[in-house]
């Protein structure tokens, strides 16, 4: 990787440091609690499946059970497996059933009971993280034997609502010449504080993350990648109030990439802030482990405020990212942090600022798959320059060496693309490519000139701000709008009611083995 | 002159431009010239004459994208044209976020929520989060709104005495689920609460709020930018009288607003900001005399 910008090494350094101390009280507010959701995706790990009549999870049912007789202070796991060996059950999903009918009263078990519970659930969660494993391995042999694009990966999205309709879309678009495709979810999904069972038709906008659908996706695309010679990976959304049973449903059935930002849902869904960082710190264990690369939400935050003023709050967001993921085990090559291509083209200079941005973020971290988002803000009906601003932006995108591209469509905010509008926004990729592929490797900007001081001076303002953030606390300053201009108190937004503080002897055979293990030896996920 | 033709170079010419893709192979030489001659065929039938393909692309072994220029031998006539009326004026964010400042001098406090059976807070999360829809950002993105958003299920004696405690300008009311017409039957209830719980009957939107027009999706801005700045009206202040009353969901039928006894009706596809400039025209409207265009 190429370093063009002249940056002080001891400012990067400081930027580095006041993220750690930023981040380090959220992690111990994670070590210190739990949530629903990070129970759930425990019972999941163990391998309970399905749901009842009305389509709520067992997930979910033997959870609240536990909560309403033992709580969840001690985890679900000592509870679960002391009433599994009491009952005679064969299964989780009897115990479930039982559970669900209010047949089956908990009680955190002490002692020998205690030991032995524990022991059984640490076997039961073993086996879900060792088919994990299983299938990290997998995706390591199908990328050995058929193939790995080389970057920038071509990312596209596809979004009928139907997982019948997307798999023929997403076959088509690998078939165009996708590298990722992305199943955008349902909206609102992030809101359920359940994940949906088995295979979808409807959505609103997306389909529902499902583990069915995950399956029925991932063989679709296996199919086509031995066809085309070339292993074509699958995104979905490890966010919202399931982030930790999604991530664990991912892993389970290899999924490649999973959007999973420090922040997004606080800010832009009002997800209460300390449920999101106890889950977030949980699907970063599991992504580690599973060899998942995670694409974080920074893009987002310029489209609300000013990608010019607001250009160092990604940088900020994007160091918080980096913190926390490593913390969890990520390593340098899982972290697809985001950012955009979102300048007002009537800004002068600001192909220019966008390089300088762009640059930026490059030399902060260049080792991550960096993911660069296009223009969305500034697209509008007249669809002719929307197709010159898309280049702009692959062509800055191939000038500053982003990992992951996000192909542009020029009918971005008028509908969902066109298999047209698809077809020419990869001719538009493609002409870039072929045009000015190894142009970066003649790109010098000018030291001490436009674009070296711009990303000097937003270098600067990321740690002004990061400073002022680490004399605060991270959580006042999410409560002051910091962030995408909107304030989210930490006693405010959805899901408080699922944090849980852990109690001592809390018990979580997941957490356990994640810490234990390790993440699987740092092993490079994205080559 | 009241009819014309498209403008290509020459006055009258009546050149167009449009692209399109068909379900035809564009493969070898055969199935080229089919797939130009369906082209062909369809642009005559949009009354294209004479047409000329001037791009075909095979995409995938089954589709055919094509551009076409042509004159097309339609005329437009301008007497013919009619223009929908609407209550209101679609306005940017930040005009928005003026019109409040100046006609309110305080932020304009929505309530938004859920109620009787129905937990899909899809619409009204869609309609207040940030996040927004359809390109749009969410309400809570403007910065002279405060919105609480009470969530699902919420019981109508509970909305009206949050609204009090918040003095809610405004109060929306998302309905998905319509077993048994259960959205009309909770709007009535809505109505008929706030109505009594406000008995002093100052409402605060005016015959405009009850007009209920329909045909609000997808319609480009047009926008008044005829603010009249410095000319804050002193507004009474909050809690005194009836919030305005919303009621959105993809069932509802925008024309029942009267029926309803709610202010306004939004139906299938309503954007956040078409809901944010209803709420600017019912509660923030211009200072008199400055040419509000939507007549409002």
């Amino acid at each position: 990787m190429t370093q063009r910008l002249g940056l002080d090494p001891a400012v990067v350094g400081e930027a580095r440091r006041l993220a750690t101390e930023v981040g380090g009280p959220i992690v111990e507010l994670a070590r210190t609690h739990t949530t629903v959701s990070v129970e759930r995706a425990v019972l999941r790990l163990a391998g309970l499946d399905g749901a009842d009549s009305e389509g709520m999870p067992w997930v979910n049912l033997l959870t609240d059970a536990v909560r309403g007789s033992a709580g969840l202070e001690y985890g679900v796991a000592l509870p679960v497996w002391d009433a599994m060996a009491a009952g005679g059950y064969p299964d989780l999903a009897a115990l479930a059933q039982d559970a669900a009918a209010g047949k089956v009263a908990f009680r955190v078990p002490e002692g020998e009971a205690a030991t032995a519970a524990a022991r059984a659930a640490d076997l039961a969660v073993g086996s879900g993280i060792a088919a994990i494993d299983a299938r990290r391995a997998e995706r390591d042999r199908m990328l050995a034997d058929i193939g790995d694009p080389p970057k920038p990966w071509i990312y596209l999205i596809v979004a009928t609502g139907d997982i019948y309709e997307d798999i023929p879309q997403a076959q088509a678009a690998a078939r165009e010449g996708a590298d990722i495709i992305a199943v955008i979810r349902s909206t609102g999904q992030s809101l359920l504080d359940y994940v949906p069972e088995g295979a979808t038709r409807e959505g609103y906008a997306g389909t529902y993350a499902t583990r069915e659908n995950f399956r029925l996706m991932r063989a679709a695309l296996d199919d086509v990648s031995r066809e085309l010679g070339r292993y074509v990976r699958l995104t979905n959304y490890a966010s919202g109030l399931c982030m930790p049973e999604i991530a664990t449903l991912a892993g389970l059935e290899r999924l490649d990439m999973m959007l999973n930002d420090c922040m997004y849902g606080i800010i832009f869904r009002d997800i209460n802030p300390v449920r999101t960082f106890i889950d977030q710190r949980f699907s970063r264990q599991v992504h580690a482990r599973a060899g998942i690369v995670i694409n974080t939400g920074e893009d987002n935050y310029l489209t609300t405020a000013d990608a010019v003023d607001a250009a160092h709050t990604v940088v900020v967001s994007q160091l918080l990212n980096e913190y926390f993921g490593k913390e969890a085990g990520l390593a340098d090559s899982q972290l697809g942090l985001g950012h955009a291509f979102e300048i007002n083209p009537a800004v002068p200079d600001s192909f220019m600022l966008e390089l300088a941005h762009a640059q930026l973020v490059r030399e902060l971290f260049p080792d991550a798959p960096l993911k660069y988002m296009p223009p969305t803000k500034h697209m509008t009906g007249n669809v002719f320059a929307g197709y010159l601003l898309d280049a702009f932006f692959n062509l800055c995108g191939i000038m500053t060496d982003q990992s992951i591209l996000l192909i542009g469509m020029m009918t971005e905010g008028i509908h969902t693309p066109f298999l047209s509008d698809r077809d020419l926004a990869l001719e538009n990729v493609r002409y870039v490519r072929q045009a000015a592929g190894r142009l970066g490797e003649s790109f010098r900007p000018e030291p001490g000139g436009f674009i070296e001081r711009r990303a000097v001076e937003v270098l600067g303002e990321a740690v002004a701000l990061l400073g002022k953030i680490s004399v605060d606390g991270l959580l006042t300053a999410i409560a002051d709008g910091t962030f995408g201009i909107t304030k989210r108190p930490a006693d405010g937004g959805r899901g408080l009611d699922g944090v849980i503080k852990r109690a001592d002897g809390y018990v979580n055979p997941a957490i356990e083995i994640l810490e234990r293990d390790g993440i699987a030896a740092g092993k490079d996920a994205s080559r | 002159m009241t009819v014309i033709r498209p403008y290509g170079d020459t006055t009258g010419d009546g050149r167009v431009q449009l692209s399109f893709t068909l379900p035809v192979p564009f493969g070898d030489a055969t199935q080229r010239a089919r797939a130009e001659g369906a082209a062909l065929q369809l642009a005559a039938k949009m009354g294209l004459d004479p047409a000329m393909v001037v791009h075909a692309k095979g995409m995938g072994p089954d589709f055919t994208y094509f551009i076409v220029y042509g004159r097309s031998s339609h005329l437009v006539d301008l007497s013919q044209v009619t223009v929908a009326e609407r209550e209101f004026d679609l306005l940017p964010a930040a005009e928005v976020n003026l019109r409040i400042r100046s006609a309110l001098g305080r932020k304009l406090v929505v309530l938004g929520a859920c109620i009787g059976t129905d937990a899909h807070t899809v619409g009204i999360d869609a309609i207040l989060n940030v996040k927004g829809h359809s390109g749009e950002k969410g309400l809570e993105y403007y910065r002279e709104m405060r919105v609480v958003n009470l969530g699902a299920q919420v019981l109508v004696p509970e909305l009206v005495s949050r609204a009090r405690a918040e003095h809610a300008d405004a109060v929306l009311v998302s309905q998905v689920v319509t077993q048994k017409d259960a959205h009309l039957s909770n709007a009535r209830e809505l109505s008929a609460a706030f109505r009594a719980a406000y008995t002093s009957g100052t409402d605060r939107a005016g015959p405009a709020g009850l007009a209920g027009l329909a045909g609000l999706a997808g319609t480009a801005l047009a926008a008044s930018s005829a603010v009249a700045a410095g000319t804050a009206v002193a507004a009474s202040s909050a809690g005194d009288a009836r919030p305005v009353l919303v009621v959105g969901g993809p069932r509802f039928d925008p024309g029942m607003a009267g029926d309803l006894g709610v202010d306004k009706v939004f139906g299938r596809g309503t954007t956040p900001g078409e809901v944010a400039s209803y709420l600017v025209h019912a509660l923030a409207p211009l200072p008199t005399g400055t040419g509000n265009g939507a007549g409002g």
